[in-house]
């Protein structure tokens, strides 16, 4: 994997006080989509704000396209777009004004087409001379896009980009991180919506504490975390779990009308054929047999749990 | 060097002064104008001639240095103090663009539009007294340092504040007793020794003083050292901006 973003041993303490990031060592692939999932006050927002810049580092070193975002900050900025978790605009400023001010400040001349077609992309082209305050709430997260876009950066920083933003909304933002990386940006997002990640990610990171619980390619997390489970509906509930099927590590569920059946993705053998013969020789009739997958939502919390205990 | 984000954040400025002239422009003019009225016209008559030069002819150089110090700190202030309040700062610490950049983006425009409201006020006095300038040239250039100068001070206030009181504080306490007591209105000449003296200690003095001096070619202190005093103080400014950067005080957390 081509790192575009390297970070090393990184730890970040807010006025010599509070330790937000202890000690983060991890790298990120050029093109791909990595989701930063982690509790309220984990360090989400404290990772972005270190490697974009907007807050000190007290130790370690990032890297942005080999370039180190201390010492080397014109190269290593330019690179990056940052839309960020609060709503922050000037209200009397136009969408305009306000766009065309990001792409100066990231050192490129004026492209008034390209404009257009970022505005348009977001729906914003009709709002282009609207003052800022007269948008509402999407519309300005929408605006904060523009401008992270406005400068064609090559490594795209969303914290909590969904937040606040209604179902369609939330689907519009996941097409265009699709297509985003499509034209080859990296993309880095945080959000709380486990979904979200399961939906658009190529990698999580699990943060927690200020540390990085996992960071794992989604699908292989999925597949080692993920549990499935076999539920079957009896015809008639049944009092106690015959022995054969106690050994086969069935359990009573529902109060007698159900059987569950916990079994890892990963086996090869999961030993549903012999649960089945299991029924049939003990006579007991079932209506409806189906299996379900635990999400990375379960996983989640799975993990956190783990941890604060 | 980020020309284009100089540019930027020079427009961008601009842009807000020019949202709302009425009060960028109109009135500090009105206040001039008032100015006039009643030191220029009203007391002006009972005043005798300093050093040859009529009362309401004399105080045209030190109000156009009282608005051109007091706009160029309140521009300044506020040019950068409102997006660290807005959050928007958030922006510039993440772009490529060094302190110095910034500094002449939002430095640049707080200066243009004072040094402007200066060349306004010029222009109305012509009209209430018969004005002549002995140098020109000189002039411009002590009114653009000024300007300059001031808005760097300005600009310091702004990145220091950390609300919207000590952005008013600092101006109304400091800046504005220091511009008038710095021989606004009248020449050091005119006060008894021990205050003429305790004026030496005031830079606005020293800056007004060569002002006049570019108008009427005599003044309080010599020109050589209110030139020499502008460039400290515009290079002590400089030192304290880049001081705050290096440090990322009050700014980066
Ligand atoms: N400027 C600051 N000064 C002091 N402490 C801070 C500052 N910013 C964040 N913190 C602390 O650092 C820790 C991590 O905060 P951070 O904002 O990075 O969390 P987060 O993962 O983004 O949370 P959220 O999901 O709520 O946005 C928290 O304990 C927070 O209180
Ligand atoms: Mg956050």
């Amino acid at each position: 994997m081509t790192a575009i973003v390297e970070v090393r041993d990184l730890t970040k303490r807010y006025d010599g006080e509070k330790l937000a990031l202890k000690n983060l060592s991890f790298k990120i692939a050029a093109g791909e989509i990595i989701a930063l999932l982690g509790p309220n006050g984990a360090g989400k927002t404290s990772l972005i704000s270190t490697i974009c810049g907007l807050t000190t580092m007290s130790q370690g070193k990032v890297f942005v396209s080999g370039f180190d975002v201390q010492s080397d900050y014109r190269n290593a900025r330019s690179l990056i777009g940052l839309v960020p978790q609060e709503l922050m605009l000037e209200p009397f400023e136009t969408v305009m004004g306000t766009v065309s001010l990001s792409r100066g400040l990231f050192g490129k001349a004026p492209n008034p087409s390209y404009i257009r077609g970022i505005l348009e992309r977001l729906s914003l082209w009709d709002k282009r001379d609207s003052p800022i305050r007269e948008l509402s709430g999407g519309m300005k997260r929408r605006v904060l896009i523009a401008k992270a876009l406005s400068h064609e950066p090559k490594i795209l920083f969303l914290d909590e980009p969904t937040a606040g933003v209604d179902v369609d909304l939330r689907r519009d933002m996941w097409r265009l991180v699709k297509d985003l990386q499509r034209d080859g940006v990296t993309i880095v997002l945080t959000t709380h919506y486990i979904e979200e990640a399961e939906e658009i990610a190529d990698r999580i990171a699990v943060i927690h504490d200020g540390q990085i619980l996992l960071i794992e390619d989604k699908n292989l997390l999925m597949k080692r975390l993920g549990k499935k489970q076999l539920l079957v509906e009896l015809a008639d509930p049944i009092e106690r779990l015959p022995k054969l099927l106690e050994d086969l590590g069935i359990k009573l569920h529902n109060e007698g009308r159900g059987l569950t059946y916990t079994y890892d993705m990963e086996v090869e053998q999961t030993g549903i054929p012999e649960i089945l013969g299991a029924l049939k020789s003990e006579g007991i009739r079932f209506n409806d047999v189906r299996t379900e997958q635990s999400s990375l939502e379960d996983i989640f919390i799975e993990l956190i749990k783990d941890r604060s205990v | 060097m980020n020309y284009y984000a100089i540019r930027a954040i020079y427009t961008f400025e601009m842009a807000r002064t020019l949202r709302t002239p009425l009060q960028s422009f109109a009135s500090p003019v009105i206040s001039t104008i008032l100015y006039f009225i009643v030191f220029g016209s009203a007391i002006g008559h009972r005043m005798i001639p300093i050093d040859g030069v009529s009362y309401g002819v004399f105080i045209v150089p030190g109000l156009i240095m009282l608005t051109v110090m007091t706009q160029s700190v309140a521009n300044a202030s506020f040019g950068i103090y409102f997006p660290k309040f807005l959050g928007t700062i958030y922006e510039h610490l993440s772009a490529p663009i060094s302190p110095f950049e910034i500094v002449t983006g939002y430095v640049g425009a707080a200066a243009t539009k004072s040094a402007v409201v200066g060349l306004i006020i010029l222009g109305v006095s012509f009209l209430f007294v018969p004005l002549e300038i002995a140098h020109p040239v000189l002039m411009m250039g002590l009114l653009c340092s000024t300007a300059f100068c001031f808005s760097l001070l300005g600009f310091i206030l702004g990145l220091w504040a950390r609300n919207f009181e000590q952005l008013s504080f600092v101006p109304t306490l400091i800046i504005t007793p220091l511009v008038f007591l710095g021989g606004s209105f009248y020449s050091i000449d005119m006060l008894p020794s021990i205050w003429r003296d305790v004026s030496m200690l005031n830079p606005a003095m020293y800056l007004i003083s060569g002002f006049r001096w570019a108008f009427f070619g005599n003044s309080d202190v010599s020109i050589q050292l209110s030139v020499v005093f502008i460039g400290f103080f515009i290079a002590t400014f400089l030192g304290i901006i880049w001081w705050i950067f290096s440090t990322g005080y009050r700014l980066r957390s």
